[in-house]
């Protein structure tokens, strides 16, 4: 019986010991081995409109991060703002077969069509922040219509009738044939159509560049000393409205609305009082919800365009009053 | 043809329909009396100030492509050093430097571009609108490497005297307007005063005898392509004054083709050794009534890009007919 009983203890420690070591050890998370072993060595190609600008600068270097991390190869093919040479560069993706391209459209149509041909070729697209006429497997970004109604809306608000200097509003855009332009045209005109008193008294495009839209914005001064407000598409290129406003004393009259990814640049301009209301679609934010895209098309057996998905990621409006650094960010903090 | 013919006044004042200065001329003022009568507020002092002020960058840069013209040259990289060095002397003021510092090592960048170009044309005999177009890309390929990161870059904090040069007033007009009239003075009298001027209009003319005769052809030309690069600089400093930034983008803009624009519109030959300050005015002027008006008409970008390629196209026809190429004019330099 003694021996029995000293059997068993002996038995009980043993185990013991045993489970304790595998304890000691932890447990394999099946789940992140496939996860790692999945993406590993993967290709991913990213199609920018041009590098060298704060939004494409800063979803790379967000991109880049996560390629290092879970070692999926991560390249960038630079068209430079030129969308012939983004289409051949496309061209020749199709035939290299990368596993995931993420496309930034420079209008709804160029790309279209070599969209929906690389998908067909078996790779997985994800469109970025610019939308083209082709739904791929994702679009991750600002929805401009939204974008376009909330700047609307802000004018609104201060030049209604009886509210402003005028009703008088003056819209900058960029070029007239990037989604931004024409989605962001519908969202400002659906507000302004329930607001007939409000007067579009100058449309025009600057080509985003910051001294043709301060020329403009010169002239509409000249001819509407009372204007009230104004809608830029980009902070980059409303810099320049902003210095024609100031110039001709009226910062405190016309009420300025723009958007742009909210870096640190833009963030200034509205501490400086440039920027009245600045609607950022935040590139940090963007960055993240294209990783975790690029993440899950990576590890999704589905085939390319089987399912199509989209993210219109939220957006902030940054004042005077909320200007920090949570919602402004420089290139250097996401490297 | 010759010089007395050619640019002598009576001839001129007899025969102003026949040549293409008294045609643009012509035309400027129909276009001028025209906008006057049927837009309202066209014709005030403020508009046309804003009118004047908005194309006098562009100004700048025609004097800077006319002195090469003029001397049988055509300088198309003068966007890419304005950019370049301008955008290179913001990130080095931003890095800790002072900007006076950082904008004296902007200027010499400026002007060793146009020295290395220079060097290039005289020495190696690469015909000028080959050399520069290369060089264009050369330089803003080595910005954009080197220099900075992002295209678009904010006038440094801290320097109030800077702001000035593009936002303040001398009595009233902008200073960009007061430099557009210094530089055309300084230019006229170059041109018509010096040694210098008399050998450029001679290089124009006959590039062979010019040499024959004992002029110094090759540092003339290299120092036409330092002027010029200078000269850009000069615009590029005040381009971003006057917007309160400058954005490295327009490299890839329709800016060059406007300078050339204004060049010969205003009645400076392509074919070189004839054009005067004057010449670059009236070419300015024009430009920037037609912009200035369309602008107030609200016309679309499409149309008013179509607007400046269709009279350059006809400027470009009365050029050639009123300057015939023979054979003198067509052996070299001839675009």
């Amino acid at each position: 019986m003694k021996t029995t009983r000293w059997l068993a203890a002996a038995c009980i420690a043993l185990a013991g010991v045993v489970t304790a070591s595998a304890q000691d050890k932890g447990l394999e998370n099946p789940r992140s081995t496939t996860f790692h072993k999945t993406l590993e060595g993967k290709k991913v190609v990213f199609l920018p409109l041009s590098m060298g600008f704060d939004l494409t600068e800063g979803w790379a270097a967000v991109m880049r991060q996560q390629a290092k991390r879970l070692k999926y190869s991560f390249e960038i093919r630079d068209p430079a703002w030129s969308t012939d040479a983004g289409t051949k560069a496309l061209q020749s993706l199709i035939s290299e077969k990368p596993d995931l391209i993420v496309a930034h459209n420079p209008d709804i149509q160029s790309y279209a069509r070599l969209l929906a041909q690389a998908q067909a070729a078996g790779i997985k697209v994800v469109q970025i922040n610019l939308e083209s006429n082709t739904q791929t497997d994702s679009y991750v970004g600002a929805d401009w219509t939204e974008i376009g109604e909330q700047a609307a809306q802000a004018v609104v608000d201060k030049c209604s009738a009886g509210k402003g200097a005028s009703t008088k509003v003056a819209i900058d855009t960029g070029v007239p044939t990037a989604a931004s332009d024409v989605f962001q045209l519908d969202g400002i005109y659906r507000v302004l159509n329930q607001h007939p008193d409000i007067q579009v008294v100058s449309q025009q495009a600057t080509e985003y560049n910051p001294e043709k839209a301060r020329s403009i914005m010169d002239t509409v001064l000249q001819q509407h000393p009372d204007l009230c407000g104004a809608i830029g598409i980009w902070d980059n290129q409303d810099t320049g409205t902003a210095s024609a406003i100031q110039q001709a004393g009226k910062s405190a009259q016309v009420f300025l609305v723009t958007s742009g990814g909210g870096n640190k640049v833009g963030c200034e301009n509205v501490e400086k009082g440039l920027f009245n209301l600045y609607i950022s679609y935040n590139v940090p934010l963007q960055g993240e919800i294209l990783n975790a895209e690029i993440a899950r098309l990576l590890l999704s057996d589905g085939a390319a365009g089987e399912t199509k998905t989209l993210y219109f990621n939220p957006l902030t409006q940054i004042t005077k009053a909320n200007v920090n650094q949570r919602n402004c960010w420089t290139l250097d903090d996401l490297k | 043809m010759s010089d007395a013919t050619a640019n002598g006044y009576p001839a001129r004042a007899q025969s102003l329909l026949k040549t293409q200065e008294g045609i643009v001329l012509v035309l400027a003022v129909l276009a001028f009396a025209l906008f006057s009568l049927l837009l309202p507020s066209f014709f005030s002092a403020g508009n046309i100030l804003a009118l004047v002020r908005s194309v006098s960058i562009l100004g700048i840069l025609a004097l800077g492509m006319a002195l090469v013209v003029i001397a049988r040259g055509i300088d198309v990289s003068m966007i890419a050093t304005m950019v370049v060095s301008v955008s290179w002397a913001f990130v080095i003021a931003r890095s800790g430097y002072s900007l006076e510092f950082a904008l004296l090592i902007g200027a010499l960048f400026a002007i060793g571009a146009g020295l290395l170009i220079g060097a290039l044309i005289a020495f190696g005999d690469v015909a000028p609108i080959f050399a520069t177009l290369a060089a264009g890309s050369v330089i803003y390929g080595l910005g954009r490497t080197f220099f900075f990161t992002l295209e678009m870059q904010n006038v440094p904090p801290g320097a109030e005297w800077f702001s000035l040069i593009g936002q303040g007033r001398i009595l009233g007009i902008p200073v960009t307007v007061v430099a557009f009239a210094l530089l055309c003075l300084v230019l006229h009298l170059v041109l018509s005063r010096t040694r210098f001027g008399w050998q450029i209009y001679a290089m124009g003319n006959n590039p062979a005898a010019a040499k024959i005769i004992g002029i110094p052809y090759r540092p003339m030309v290299v120092a036409q392509y330092a002027i010029s690069g200078l000269i850009a600089y000069g615009a590029g400093l005040i381009l971003a004054s006057s917007a309160s930034a400058i954005n490295a983008r327009l490299f890839n803009s329709t800016m060059i083709y406007d300078i050339l624009l204004v060049v010969v519109l205003g009645g400076i030959g392509l074919n070189g050794g004839h054009g005067k300050v004057r010449n670059v005015i009236l070419g300015t002027i024009f430009v920037g009534v037609l912009l200035n008006g369309m602008t107030i008409m609200n016309i679309d970008y499409t149309i008013q890009n179509l607007v400046k390629g269709v009279v350059l196209l006809l400027a470009i026809v009365i050029d050639s007919l009123v300057n015939p190429r023979d054979e003198q004019t067509s052996q070299q330099g001839d675009l």
